[in-house]
């Protein structure tokens, strides 16, 4: 692949972190009202209760960790898809992923399941995990899941769940004013306990994307391959779409769909540090990180009054990104 | 060997579109007749020609007939759509709803809608007559030419990236959809919603009459073109050796195309599926090489006033309660997995 590797990749990564952490700082900093780092290091180390402390402990500080947590489990999920489906175009959003996680997480409000985060993670994660086997299997059949054939399989089954998902959003009014706000995709008003609630199911999805990585370098020979060296590809496979359920419930959960940002993150990891899944994984966990904290930051800045939420800054970056991919004709990995 | 540039029509074709059409009016007397007050058919049918009491008269001229009518109108102007567009990409999965001629509809409607909307769930009536269709159609128009440009490679449009292309522009549309939700008052973003699911709750004549005025125009045209199309089907070189103007005939087509999803979409919202569906089970039915405009249209209007009829009354009859879905569930409910399946084909054809 076209890796453009002029620095080795431990200072690619480095670098990569790098922008991680002035991006959280410019996040702490930056917004209607302009902050000194100063002011920022004051409200981190020694608040008294000044305004500028009480914004950056209370407004800024929470939704940026949200971001930095959430971004790094959708930029896994995303390069844990386009490594297992062989697809440049695999992403939560655009595979139906996202749309099975929100249809469970309104028939749980429904229903009365859902009252807390906590409880939307569990129906979301049942609802990710069904879309993402679905769809898979789905694609599959006939001569095997081609890059269209998965792209419009993904878009028939949101579809499909979508209808579903608006049929009884309108039916029961009052789940559709919460659900709005859900469904556009954004970090704002997310708190320390939405990130302490989905932390759990992140933290056993990146250990699993962990396990998964090495496993995946081998299913990148072909299936036939992996398992003449050796490798059980039924296991690999399911610990990768495990892991890639829990990642995308955790982000589906706390930031609402999504959209793009595992697609964004998986190619400029590729990018930079090339098809080695054990620096391209981690790469794409800190690219979404600096991503999704970036659009936060973005929607914050243009939205003036109000504010345009992460998930519609994202799906406007990322769709023209989408059409320069296809463009190029590189949807095979 | 069909391999002939005359638009030979079959009789198979025709008697298949007398069936669905029959069929249609058979389903749009029935969906007449149902609802809070059940009426018998001949009252129905003594009040639509102007007899029968007032009240009677009220109910189903004034009041069932303009959602009936919309139904049978927007399911002719999208299958039509459809059948034009798959005819002319030689894709049987591109339709008005996969490249993104409905997202961009739906956005430029929800716009008007959202920041037309004083809040009440109304909006003033020169924006709702005028501004929502209008905005409708010029938002899948633009969706069409960027989709249209962006798959220009090497000076001609490559058909393989039209479809994954307008996947891409639907979901930006769509984003934008998510946010003009957020940003509106609620009562307009359920307003809003309701609509994006295609629904025929409410529908008054200012809805079925810019539908039918489009179907009307462009329907003629559309057919007129036969002998085009017949050709188109066999390639584009071969088409020009006939002595058609490919490109020229082409961006005609898709502008007709373009309008009336466009139309239909502003009158109803983007009920799902109905363009994919109905020119591929008419071309089946008809066993012609491309879908058959006037069967395709007449199964289109058969298709949205079942979906619609099950929709009104499914749930009462499963008594659920006395909810009524929108007319795009049951669209996408019946038609996405007839999508799967045809995708599924087309990669076995592989």
């Amino acid at each position: 692949m076209w890796a453009v590797r002029r620095v080795s990749r431990p200072v690619a990564l480095i670098l990569v972190a790098t922008v991680v952490v002035l991006t959280f700082a410019a996040s702490l900093a930056l917004g209607s009202r302009w902050l000194g780092l100063g002011a920022v290091g004051h409200a981190l180390l020694s608040p008294d209760g000044t305004d500028a402390d009480v914004i950056v402990r209370s407004l800024r500080l929470p939704r940026t960790v949200v971001a930095l947590v959430i971004g790094v489990c959708l930029g896994i999920a995303g390069a844990l898809m386009q490594g297992h489906t062989r697809n440049a175009l695999a992403e939560p959003g655009i595979f139906g992923v996202s749309a099975g996680a929100a249809l469970a997480v309104v028939l749980g409000l429904q229903v009365g399941l859902v009252e807390t985060v906590g409880s939307t993670v569990w129906c979301a994660l049942i609802g990710a995990l069904v879309a993402t086997f679905a769809v898979q299997r789905l694609a599959s059949r006939g001569s095997g899941a081609t890059p269209v054939g998965l792209a419009l399989t993904g878009a028939a089954v949101a579809a499909m769940l979508g209808a579903l998902t608006s049929a009884i959003v309108l039916l029961d009014a009052n789940t559709l004013d919460g659900y709005r706000f859900w469904a556009v995709g954004s970090v704002a008003g997310r708190g320390f306990d939405v990130v302490g609630q989905v932390l759990p199911f992140a933290l056993i999805g990146l250990l699993l994307a962990a396990v998964n990585a090495r496993d995946l370098d081998l299913l990148a020979l072909g299936d036939d391959v992996a398992a003449g060296l050796g490798l059980s590809v039924r296991r690999a496979r399911l610990v990768g779409l495990l892991a890639i359920g829990l990642l995308t419930a955790a982000g589906v959960a706390a930031c609402g769909p999504i959209g793009f940002l595992g697609l964004l993150s998986g190619h400029v990891a590729r990018r930079i540090f090339g098809a080695r899944n054990a620096w391209l994984i981690p790469a794409a966990g800190l690219t979404g990180a600096a991503a999704l904290i970036l659009a936060d930051l973005v929607g914050r800045l243009v939205g003036g009054a109000g504010e345009v939420q992460a998930g519609v800054v994202l799906g406007i970056v990322g769709a023209p990104l989408f059409v320069v991919v296809v463009r190029r004709r590189a949807v095979a990995l | 060997m069909t391999a002939t540039a005359e638009a030979a029509v079959k009789p198979r074709t025709v008697v298949l579109a007398a069936a669905f059409a029959l069929a249609a009016v058979v389903l749009a007397l029935v969906s007449l007749s149902l609802g809070t007050t059940k009426l018998p058919l001949d009252e129905v049918l003594r009040a639509l020609v102007g007899g029968g009491d007032s009240g009677t008269r009220l109910i189903v001229v004034e009041l069932r007939m303009p959602r009936v009518a919309t139904g049978l109108l927007v399911g002719i102007a999208f299958a039509v759509s459809g059948a034009l567009l798959q005819t002319l990409s030689r894709n049987p999965l591109a339709s008005p709803d996969i490249i993104g001629v409905n997202s961009g509809a739906s956005a430029a409607a929800v716009g008007v809608i959202v920041l037309a909307g004083t809040g009440g769930g109304n909006i003033s009536g020169a924006a709702e007559q005028i501004g929502l269709p209008l905005a409708a159609v010029l938002g899948g128009l633009l969706a069409t030419l960027i989709v249209g440009l962006l798959s220009i490679q090497r000076g001609v449009v490559d058909a393989s990236k039209v479809v994954l292309i307008g996947v891409g522009v639907a979901a930006a549309a769509n984003s934008l959809v998510a946010w003009l939700l957020v940003i509106g008052d609620v009562t307009d973003a359920g307003r809003a919603a309701a609509w994006l699911a295609g629904s025929l709750n409410a529908r008054t004549w200012s809805d079925a009459v810019p539908v039918g005025l489009a179907v009307a125009l462009l329907l003629p045209v559309a057919m007129m073109f036969g002998r085009e199309l017949e050709a188109l089907v066999l390639g584009d070189d071969v088409a020009s050796s006939l002595g058609v103007r490919v490109s020229r005939v082409r961006l005609a087509l898709l502008v007709v195309a373009t309008v009336l999803a466009a139309m239909a979409t502003a009158g109803a919202g983007p009920i799902a599926f109905v363009a994919l569906v109905a020119p591929q089970v008419a071309q089946r039915l008809a066993r012609t090489d491309r879908p058959p405009l006037l069967t395709t249209a007449m199964l289109g209007a058969l298709f949205v006033t079942l979906a619609d009829l099950v929709a009104r009354n499914g749930l009462q009859v499963l008594q659920v309660g006395p909810y009524e879905l929108p007319v795009g569930v049951v669209t996408a409910a019946a038609g996405a997995p007839y999508l799967l399946h045809l995708i599924g084909r087309q990669q076995k054809g592989r």
